[in-house]
């Protein structure tokens, strides 16, 4: 198969007609110096492999088949880890050789396009870091959390193979397209590959899953910071923190942002343990201890501030901070259950994967445990990442498999730590936890009968229990701390402090956890209502010019006004909703994410398509009926399911009788006007539903209109038109992954021997 | 005990340097090696300048983060 042609002849921009400067060594590997190396499978390469696929079976098989009474948890790193391996090395290699077709003689937008600012050759391993720093935050950390109601495996096959062959396939198309576009972004791209309509309606619908991704992110943190008086001087803390660190980096000592971050992490550090000295004293326990409405409230107002202030001083510091915090605690995380490796009690599949009815969030296994675990598995908010920033810091076109799919691979990884993480709890802790108040009841009584009443085998949780948790992680009460980050916090409360410091430690460590996602999500929730805001002007500025004026204050506040309206609106709906609210609104953050991985998905195939390569569109079009065919069916449901749990029509049927009869509690709503809220609040879900699924059945479609038509004009011999960048020589060489090949390295060191003024020399002088 | 000590100081400075890397805090330094290789005839921006001029700009080009 190697080298054959893989279809009748498609343009191939650029390629095998780019002249390169004698002067220089080659700026790429020979294609059959690299086919030799790869096909070469000496004896300690092929016992390699073997390894890795044996311990890779095996751990699967200790994980997925004998299950017996309790499964240690180094089994789900090792099952994960070899997966990943052999995805990496085996399947991203046949999306490279069929689909993407990256050549390293081509210069990327950071070469051409270089300006020293934006536009910016990076090294790949710390294009890596940069990348996955920006990708991964507190989703991976939160949906295989709830998702853990089904048992583990459902989401630990999911969040393994999704990521293989959905969810990484996404990130690395995307990215590479981007690239191969100077950098454009989804919304760019999908105007030009898929029309004004679909183009519009991608730009609409990546606009409302925005608004829902950041309402859903923000409550989060309200439903773990509520009654928390230790969390929210933490977290409140890491305002004035981060202004300090923006003033210190505009005015004390530009540019130095190691120093600064630092400071920050060691202030950070101080305010977790403040907070629990605080927490302590009794004007700190009144003053520090909101009710989620306030915190809402609270949230709602430092978001449009923060999305106003200039970038420098809280944006950029927070985001230094942030992403040290990620990679730290990603790599504690990683160590504590490497070194510590609990046993997991928890059933492969819970009593709940067969139902419909489980308390955490409502629905059957499929499609809804598909769309709870969606980062980790697969992201669509992912390709608003990798289509923009990072294909501008790109130095080779052979990287992108590295940085794409391996950045994706390594998340997925943080989903699986996480999911470890909240299966170490007791299994009714967990239940008592995550469950609304309305089941729960909300002391440890009422919460350990209703956990007890469940019949789940070998749950039997005392009250005892519950209380001496909140105790031992410094909190008033743990039950229905839902939204899975208190959960996550108190999971790895447990593993870390058999690791470091012993029960004494548990409440810093989940002070600590609670701290981290909330920093992870407060930046996220700037960032994104930012971005949002921008689309928005842009999208006004069509009808009214001025808008387009980033620089125009009263248009920028409006928008930013807009957008925190919107956002704020949901949270408030998910704060004060009788049912639950992150039980209800879950499920519409999954859904938004994933129509956007189909939005993107569809825009790969237009693309793939019109490059020609149609006996591999498969590789694109199975992660993209997959997710349709998920999102779809879940929309359906959460449209026209009868049952009131899952159906919000239904649900809002069931509650309008209810009123109607003149009836003053229903179901979990105990008033009147909490009945009026039931109703309200189910009408916009099932409507946002309905308006989702239909712009993304608009895009779907028109992707497979513009895959038609490519077909068409391939075999009448019409040349699609593609929207590349022109093709220019590079005049760099950089090895494409982690470990450069011997032939790689072979080339560096020719490079090397260049004099100095020759290396240096840009492509394209200014 | 030399080698061993030395080999942590490298390693540690090897880690420091990627992550100041991921953090962006080589951002400066880049801007000067790409500002002298393309032969501008005018210096370069300063330190503080730079970092003013690259927050500034991020105002209106904001970059997503994401869940």
């Amino acid at each position: 198969m190697a080298g054959m042609p893989d279809e009748l002849g498609g343009p191939q921009p650029g390629g095998g007609q780019l002249a390169t400067d004698p002067k220089l060594p080659a700026t790429a590997v020979d294609d059959a110096a690299r086919e030799a190396e790869d096909k070469n499978w000496t004896p300690a390469k092929i016992a390699l492999w073997a390894a890795i696929a044996l311990l890779g079976g095996i751990a699967w098989f200790m994980v997925a088949i004998i299950r017996g009474e309790t499964v240690n948890a180094i089994w789900f790193v090792f099952a994960s880890v070899c997966t990943y391996l052999i995805g990496y090395r085996f399947y991203s290699k046949v999306i490279e050789r069929y689909i993407t077709k990256p050549d390293d003689r081509r210069a990327t937008p950071a070469e051409y396009k270089a300006d020293g600012r934006d536009y910016v050759r990076t090294d790949r391993n710390v294009l890596f870091g940069h990348h996955f720093a920006a990708i991964a935050g507190a989703g991976p950390l939160v949906g295989p959390i709830i998702a853990a109601q089904m048992g583990y495996l459902p989401g630990t096959i999911w969040i393994i193979v999704g990521v293989v062959l959905a969810g990484a396939v996404q990130d690395y198309l995307v990215m590479f397209f981007s690239m191969r576009r100077g950098g454009r972004s989804l919304g760019q791209m999908a105007r030009e590959e898929l029309g004004v309509i679909g183009g519009t309606a991608a730009l609409v619908a990546t606009l409302l899953i925005m608004v829902i991704i950041v309402a859903i992110l923000a409550l989060v943190v309200v439903n773990a910071l509520g009654e928390s008086p230790w969390g929210v001087f933490s977290v409140g803390l890491t305002i004035p923190i981060a202004l300090f660190m923006g003033v210190y980096l505009r005015f004390l000592r530009p540019g130095k942002v190691m120093e600064v971050s630092l400071i920050g992490f060691v202030l950070l550090m101080a305010a977790i343990i403040g907070g629990g000295i605080v927490a302590e004293t009794e004007w700190g326990a009144a003053f520090f201890s909101l009710d989620k409405v306030t915190i809402a409230w609270g949230l709602i107002v430092y978001g449009f501030i923060a999305a106003i202030l200039p970038v420098w001083l809280l944006l950029a510091p927070r985001d230094y901070l942030s992403t040290f915090m990620k990679i730290g605690v990603i790599v504690m995380l990683a160590l504590a259950i490497i070194v510590v490796r609990p046993e997991i009690t928890v059933p492969a599949f819970s009593e709940f994967a067969s139902r419909d009815n489980g308390p955490v969030f409502p629905g059957a296994l499929f499609p809804f445990l598909f769309v709870t675990i969606a980062c980790g598995a697969l992201s669509g908010f992912h390709a608003l990442i990798a289509s923009g920033t990072t294909p501008k810091l790109i130095e080779k076109e052979r990287q992108t498999r590295f940085i794409g799919y391996g950045g994706m691979l390594m998340e997925s990884f943080v989903a699986i730590m996480a999911l470890v993480a909240a299966i170490s709890i007791d299994r009714g802790l967990y239940f008592a936890m995550n469950a609304p108040v309305a089941l729960t009841g909300g002391t440890v009584e009422t919460a350990a009968t209703w956990v007890n009443s469940l019949g789940l085998a070998g749950v039997n949780i005392s009250p005892d229990l519950l209380s001496e948790t909140a105790r031992n992680v410094g909190e008033e009460s743990i039950v229905s701390r839902t939204g899975g980050a208190p959960t996550l916090a108190v999971g790895l409360a447990h593993i870390m402090q058999q690791f470091i410091g012993g029960t004494a430690m548990m409440a810093f460590w989940y002070h600590f956890a609670i701290m981290f996602e909330a920093l992870f999500i407060l930046t996220a929730v700037d960032a994104g209502t930012r971005v949002a805001r921008f689309m928005l002007q842009d999208s006004i500025g069509n009808f009214a010019p001025k808008f387009k004026e980033h620089s125009w204050r009263p248009g920028a506040w409006l928008c930013t006004a807009i957008m925190v309206g919107a956002w704020g609106a949901v949270l408030l709906m998910g704060v004060t909703d009788p049912l639950g609210g992150i039980n209800t609104l879950f499920p519409l953050f999954g859904i938004a994410n994933q129509l956007l991985a189909a939005i993107a998905l569809s825009v790969c195939l237009a693309i793939v398509a019109k490059r020609g390569t149609f006996k591999y569109l498969w590789i694109v079009a199975l992660p993209l009926a997959f997710a349709a065919v998920v999102t779809i069916t879940a929309s359906f449901q959460k449209i026209f399911s009868p049952v009131p749990a899952v159906g919000y029509f239904a649900n809002n049927a069931a509650f309008s009788k209810a009123l109607g009869d003149g009836k003053t509690e229903f179901g979990s709503a105990k008033t009147v006007a909490a009945m009026e809220a039931v109703v309200r609040n189910t009408a916009i879900q099932g409507w946002l539903s309905v308006i989702f699924v239909v712009l993304s059945i608009i895009v779907i479609v028109t992707a497979i209109l513009a895959t038609a038509r490519a077909f068409r004009n391939h075999r009448a011999g019409i040349a699609n038109k593609d929207h590349e960048d022109e093709a220019r020589a590079s005049r760099v060489f950089a090895p494409a992954g982690l470990i450069p090949t011997p032939a790689e390295r072979e080339l560096v060191a020719e490079w090397n021997e260049l004099p100095a003024d020759l290396r240096f020399e840009r492509a394209g002088h200014h | 005990m030399g080698a061993g000590l030395s080999a942590i100081v490298t390693g540690f400075r090897g880690f420091s340097r990627y992550l100041g890397g991921v953090l962006g805090a080589d951002a400066y330094s880049k801007y000067v090696e790409y500002h002298r290789g393309t032969g501008h005839h005018e210096p370069p921006l300063s330190e503080r300048e730079f970092w003013r001029d690259r927050t500034d700009r991020q105002d209106s080009t904001p970059q997503g983060r994401c869940c």
